[in-house]
């Protein structure tokens, strides 16, 4: 028996520490993994296609349904990236209330990446903690769209509604609690030794490597490359806000919790500064023909109505060309790359996915690691198979 | 500890210089590979000989002060039964970034109809392997010179390309496979 030293097997697709169906058929000896191939798709659903045979304004729920747990922030993205193909500017009220709930869903999507990270290695009662106040982040978008997950309330050239009355109050709350909440998680996991033990020096990725393998988010700042969209190429009036960012050492799973930690303090300074600052005026841009009208004004103004009805059934030609708007989204990278072609629906719509390409690192880091290792490395990506699939 | 940090680099001041120091630098090595350059929107776009897109990032990836070391995605487009189909109907596009410019730009490449393919980037980059996959997988293009061209999201026994124009938008294939690629130990 001297020639089989090392045994195939399959973990996944309905493996709940995979965050989804996500499958990785694993080549281990004894314990060491020699070789691990992600096996995705189980997800897919073709929804760039699906995108592609819509009008634009229609197109637009389709992106919250990708990272379901950062709808904002694909609605965000491609509501940019039609208003760049189309060359719409918002009000500065409609920036500055984007900016505040792209951070929201990005402490969001943290915290829900901490509750199962830190309950796939072991910790169940932060999931616990972290869905409580996950809570409160979803209270917001109910306020402010009527829905808790597939929100699509960013809408291209606005908002589909006002931000809701008591908005300051939530956001200010939701402040107050997490920063005081905070200090807890990291209290339950910093100097936690079984925490630190799983993930220091687990799922390792140079800086130079995390570059070559088109990582981006967490994983490449982790790293220790500071590389921020928010800051490198700034969208929705982002270079207006003072913030910082979070950088790691090592490269390691426990360099990311430390950072992802790092980065809800930072997105909760913009809130603060958001809403101290956010201007009045209104929610959508004038632009007759593209952007539907206020529905106050569909109501009582012939010519409203009459624009409402023909952006609806028969849309808006968008010129010839290619446009690609990135943003910052939790995960990394997220970018919208749109071809219009002179019709009223889109030739091509490209989601470049972080989650998918940043998946595409797992066998690098944990080839040579222990079998343990992998669950750590899976979660310390922070995938949605939504996302990753399509 | 997690640091925080504070780019010194505005963007404004160097994206539209290196802007025009990769436009030089492409015009200077690769001027007659370059059909086409425009700026849509602020984004730099050059078309560019299939048959050369390796050299050119290659080139690029070595010239020290462009830094362009971020591959950020490869896709494609297909302009089946459009006019723009005439220079080609698949058009691949490559969209690099110079991180220390903190600038992106575009290169494109125009294939035929039949039996389109171009040299693949997994020695330049690794990230470019699942990329490469997935237009494959959905597109058709194949990429000369990578290592596991297979499909990404749809099931190894698929027939065609969903996201080429020509394929329909509600059609199945309700199939059952028992993933024969897959080693024999998985299967069993």
């Amino acid at each position: 028996m001297a020639e089989a030293r090392t045994v195939t097997i399959n973990m996944g697709p309905q493996h709940p520490s995979t965050h989804g169906v996500l499958r990785v058929i694993l080549e281990l000896d004894g314990e060491t993994v020699v070789k691990a191939r992600p096996v995705v798709g189980y997800l897919h659903t073709g929804i760039e296609k699906t995108m592609e045979s819509k009008l634009y304004y229609k197109a637009l729920p389709c992106t919250d349904r990708m990272d379901y747990l950062a709808p904002m922030s694909n609605n965000l993205g491609y509501s940019l990236a039609v208003e760049k193909l189309l060359g719409i500017e918002v009000p500065e009220k409609v920036k500055w209330a984007r900016v505040i709930l792209a951070e929201l869903t990005r402490i969001n999507s943290h915290l829900v990446w901490l509750g199962t990270h830190a309950l796939d290695l072991g910790a169940m009662s932060m999931l616990l903690y972290a869905f409580r106040e996950r809570e409160l982040i979803l209270d917001v978008y109910e306020a402010c769209g009527g829905q808790r997950m597939m929100t699509s309330y960013i809408r291209i050239g606005g908002l589909a509604h006002d931000l809701p009355k008591d908005f300051d109050r939530k956001v200010r709350d939701i402040i107050a609690t997490l920063t005081a909440r905070l200090e807890d998680y990291e209290g339950l996991l910093t100097r936690n030794e079984i925490f630190i033990n799983r993930t220091k020096g687990v799922a390792v990725i140079s800086a130079e490597d995390a570059l070559n393998w088109s990582l981006s988010g967490p994983m490449l700042r982790g790293s220790g490359v500071a590389r921020d969209l928010r800051k490198d190429e700034p969208y929705s009036g982002y270079e207006n806000f003072d913030f910082q960012i979070a950088l790691g050492h090592n490269g390691d799973a426990y360099d990311r919790y430390l950072l992802r930690m790092e980065e809800i303090r930072q997105s909760l300074r913009i809130c603060r500064q958001g809403i101290d600052g956010l201007p009045e005026g209104p929610y959508r841009a004038h632009v007759p023909g593209v952007v539907l009208p206020p529905k106050e004004d569909v109501l009582y103004k012939m010519e409203s109505m009459i624009f409402h009805f023909k952006i609806i059934t028969e849309g808006f030609a968008a010129p010839l060309g290619s446009v690609y708007q990135a943003i910052e989204s939790p995960k990394g990278e997220l970018g919208f790359y749109v071809v219009g072609d002179g019709t009223t629906m889109p030739r091509r719509i490209r989601v470049r996915p972080p989650s998918l390409i940043n998946l595409a690192s797992l066998p690098r880091l944990v080839e040579g690691r222990l079998f343990s290792d992998v669950i750590c490395a899976i979660g310390s990506i922070d995938i949605v198979l939504g996302e990753v699939d399509r | 500890m997690a640091q925080t940090h504070e780019p010194a680099i505005v963007k404004s001041e160097t994206s539209e210089g290196n802007d025009a120091r990769i436009r030089r630098f492409l015009r200077e090595r690769f001027g007659e590979a370059i059909r086409h350059e425009e700026v849509f929107r602020g984004d730099l776009q050059f078309t560019v000989d299939p048959e050369k897109i390796y050299d050119i990032c290659e080139a690029l990836m070595e010239a020290g002060g462009l830094d362009v070391r971020f591959l950020a995605d490869i896709t494609c487009v297909d302009w089946h039964g459009h006019s723009e189909a005439v220079h080609g109907r698949f058009e691949v596009v490559y969209n690099l970034c110079s991180l220390a410019h903190r600038s992106r730009f575009f290169l494109k490449v125009r294939l035929p109809e039949t039996n389109p393919h171009v040299r693949s980037l997994v020695d330049l980059w690794h990230g470019a392997n699942w990329m490469e996959r997935e237009v494959w997988d959905l597109f058709g293009v194949t990429f000369d010179g990578h290592p596991d061209l297979t499909r990404l999201l749809t099931p190894d026994d698929f027939e065609g390309h969903p996201l080429r124009k020509d394929y329909p938008l509600v059609y199945e294939q309700p199939k059952f496979s028992w993933n024969e690629n897959d080693p024999p130990e998985v299967i069993r």
